[in-house]
């Protein structure tokens, strides 16, 4: 009887055992490896906006205080965007007549807010809050990132869920002393093992890790 | 007392080479009986049926179902746990009886263990729609993830998608190894290229060398003893689901032996009611003999008795207890508005297959595929019962409500039968429904002859 398959299929069967494993773990692997992704997560992208504000220059060089704009942070869970009328407390005063600065000055004329690219958002099922963690001594660089640095403004963290478990596992690596939180030069002291601990109590941070601490 | 002899496990008169004709030619070489066409045309359509219920149930979403507060668990729950009780025959013919050396399993194991992988496959449907998002139904699995997280695995839910899980694929393996040998014998039989082919890549090279047998009677025992523990892990697991939670009627130590007796007491009768058929439509009554139908029969009604021993026992609980609920809870199957249900549920369980300790009923095959029947009946009924009465009226009288089942969990439900037979009469035609090799050994073995 005259076989069916050639003797090279038998190599070819022995492969093939070792290939579906090798796919199958490599398949999911590669799906994790994206999910975490610049692509997915838009990390370190930084989005165009109608006018180029630069964080750097404001936050970083001038040293205006975070709160001088974002108002509502200590207060509210949103920290707010500031309308045009933040800005041009100073720019009605200097750069005037800047070009760059046009859509600002005509936003003011129009009374029509300028359409800022939102950067950092986490999705509706979440419950943040900003002002229990400016008030628990979380810094405002600790999720937004080197802000004072940035010319224009990205993402600095995925916001993913295991990343916001980081800390909420483990407060006492991220949190510093209250006077400290909106500074954005910040370092993280090489104390930070028994200050950290030290302030976690003094604030009294509970570690929350239930479902409903931030799904309601 | 001579008692009268016991019929063969396969007929007189067969040899190695007629039990092969046999079995292989209703694959390659016999015509397709038009009852094929006409079995097979009308479980397509409920198949088609199914898809058009539950690709409405992904648009809409579950609120088409009858389910609510209360009733949150409705149809999907009652039916996965039939479904899933159904595909233990399978399993406890093929690894328990082979352990225990059975012979008479040999011609049955083969269409019983396909019939577990098609009720697992049918099972596995319910939780996934019942989850409302099934796309995100990956999330039971504990995988690397960006929310650094695992399931809840103190939640029988999860441990339920490891025993299905498990279940599943032992079952498949397990069948698909028993039918290298078998699919080798298609091979070699076949005539049209084609089929050759197709046979000869699912022998994966079986020669039937003395090394080849060596090797397959170790991984069969293997898996036997493997799939030996998962005949009574899983349908454990799935009373856990219940029997964790904190509701009257379910919140009992009965469950679990309650539930895997049941589980076997439905597989026999869906192993019956679809061996009754095939054995008359392909005229194989000389190898599923009626010393099968008998056995298979004795097994329901000693399986049947033990469940109606867990319907006693959560009887006689409620009351003992002193619990108010719990006595609530079974006045109100007994005279509450699913009464009708229960005593349904009592007679086609308990009350109806008393009659299978007549051995002139058990060797009547036209009233055993009836009582087959009413059996799978009512084992759906006491999902139903167990699933609806202990919900719809728990501790609170202000939260009671009913469960009214809408044409979107019917259509479902019947077309899983649908999509089960559909898979059902595909396997009849295109492997071989009984296990051909084992069936040779069985030629000259002295259980072929009537015991004395």
């Amino acid at each position: 009887m005259a076989q069916i398959f050639h003797r090279s299929t038998n190599t070819i069967a022995r492969v093939s055992i070792y290939g579906a494993a090798l796919i199958a773990f490599s398949a999911v692997y590669l799906l994790y490896i994206f999910a975490g992704s610049p692509y997915v997560t838009e990390v370190n992208m930084a989005k165009v906006q109608p006018v180029p504000f630069s964080h750097r220059h404001h936050a970083g060089e001038l040293g205006i205080d975070c709160r001088y704009c974002h108002t509502s942070v200590e207060e509210s869970s949103d920290a707010g965007i500031p309308p045009t009328q933040t800005c041009m407390t100073c720019h009605s005063q200097i750069w005037t007549g800047s070009p760059m600065l046009e859509p600002v000055r005509a936003s003011y004329r129009d009374d029509q807010s300028i359409p800022w690219v939102r950067v950092n958002q986490v999705p509706d099922y979440v419950y943040f809050n900003h002002s229990i963690h400016i008030n628990k001594g979380i810094g405002c660089t600790t999720c937004h990132g080197p802000v004072g640095d940035m010319p224009l403004t990205w993402q600095a963290n995925s916001l993913q869920m295991g990343w916001c478990l980081d800390c909420h596992r483990a407060p006492q690596n991220f949190v510093r002393p209250r006077n400290q939180v909106f500074s954005v030069t910040y370092q993280t002291p090489s104390d930070q093992a028994e200050l950290g601990p030290k302030l976690v109590k003094q604030y009294k941070i509970q570690s929350l890790t239930n479902c409903t601490t931030c799904h309601r | 007392m001579a008692a009268a002899p016991n019929p063969p496990v396969i007929e007189p008169g067969h040899t190695y080479a007629s039990v092969t004709d046999k079995i292989s030619s209703i694959v390659l070489t016999r015509k397709t009986p038009r009852g094929w066409y006409v079995g097979f045309g009308i479980s397509f359509l409920l198949f088609m049926m199914f898809n058009y219920a539950v690709t409405y149930l992904l648009v809409k979403g579950v609120g088409i179902w009858g389910i609510n507060i209360p009733v949150a668990w409705g149809f999907a729950i009652i039916n996965f746990v039939w479904w899933i009780g159904i595909g233990h025959a399978g399993t406890l013919i093929s690894a328990i009886l082979l352990l225990l050396k059975q012979s008479w399993r040999t011609s049955i194991n083969r269409f019983a263990e396909a019939m577990t992988l098609f009720a697992v496959a049918c099972a596995g449907v319910f939780p996934l729609l019942h989850m409302g998002r099934p796309w995100l139904f990956y999330w039971l699995i504990p995988y690397p993830n960006t929310m650094f997280l695992w399931p809840q695995f103190r939640s029988p839910l999860v441990w339920d998608v490891f025993a299905v899980s498990t279940y599943a694929t032992v079952s498949l393996l397990f069948w698909f190894v028993g039918l290298i040998p078998d699919l080798a014998t298609m091979r070699d039989r076949a005539r049209s290229r084609f089929v050759k082919v197709i046979y000869g890549f699912l022998a994966m090279g079986w020669r039937g060398s003395a090394v080849h047998w060596s090797r397959f009677e170790m991984a069969s025992l293997l898996l036997a003893g493997l799939a030996t523990p998962l005949v009574v892990s899983v349908h454990t697991v799935v009373s856990f689901d219940f029997a964790i939670a904190l509701v009257p009627g379910w919140h009992t130590t009965i469950f679990p032996p309650y539930f895997v007796a049941g589980a076997i007491y439905s597989g026999f009768a869906m192993v019956l009611t679809l061996a009754i058929p095939m054995r008359k439509f392909y005229q194989l009554q000389d190898v599923i003999t009626m010393r099968h139908l008998d056995n298979m029969a004795k097994v329901m009604l000693a399986t049947g008795m033990v469940v109606a021993y867990g319907y006693i026992i959560e009887a006689f609980m409620s009351f003992y207890s002193g619990n108010t609920f719990e006595k609530f809870m079974t006045l109100n199957r007994w005279k509450g508005p699913y009464a009708f249900f229960y005593w349904c549920l009592i007679a086609c369980n308990i009350a109806i297959p008393q009659m299978l300790w007549s051995k002139k009923v058990r060797s009547n095959v036209a009233l055993l595929f009836v009582l087959a029947l009413v059996i799978n009946v009512g084992m759906w009924l006491e999902r139903f019962v167990i699933v609806v009465t202990s919900l719809h009226r728990d501790f609170m009288p202000s939260a009671w409500g009913l469960y009214i089942p809408t044409r979107w969990d019917w259509a479902v439900y019947v077309g899983t039968i649908g999509f089960f037979l559909m898979l059902f009469f595909l396997f009849i035609r295109v492997l071989p429904a009984i296990s051909i090799f084992e069936l040779r050994t069985l030629v000259e073995s002295e259980e072929a002859k009537p015991a004395s």
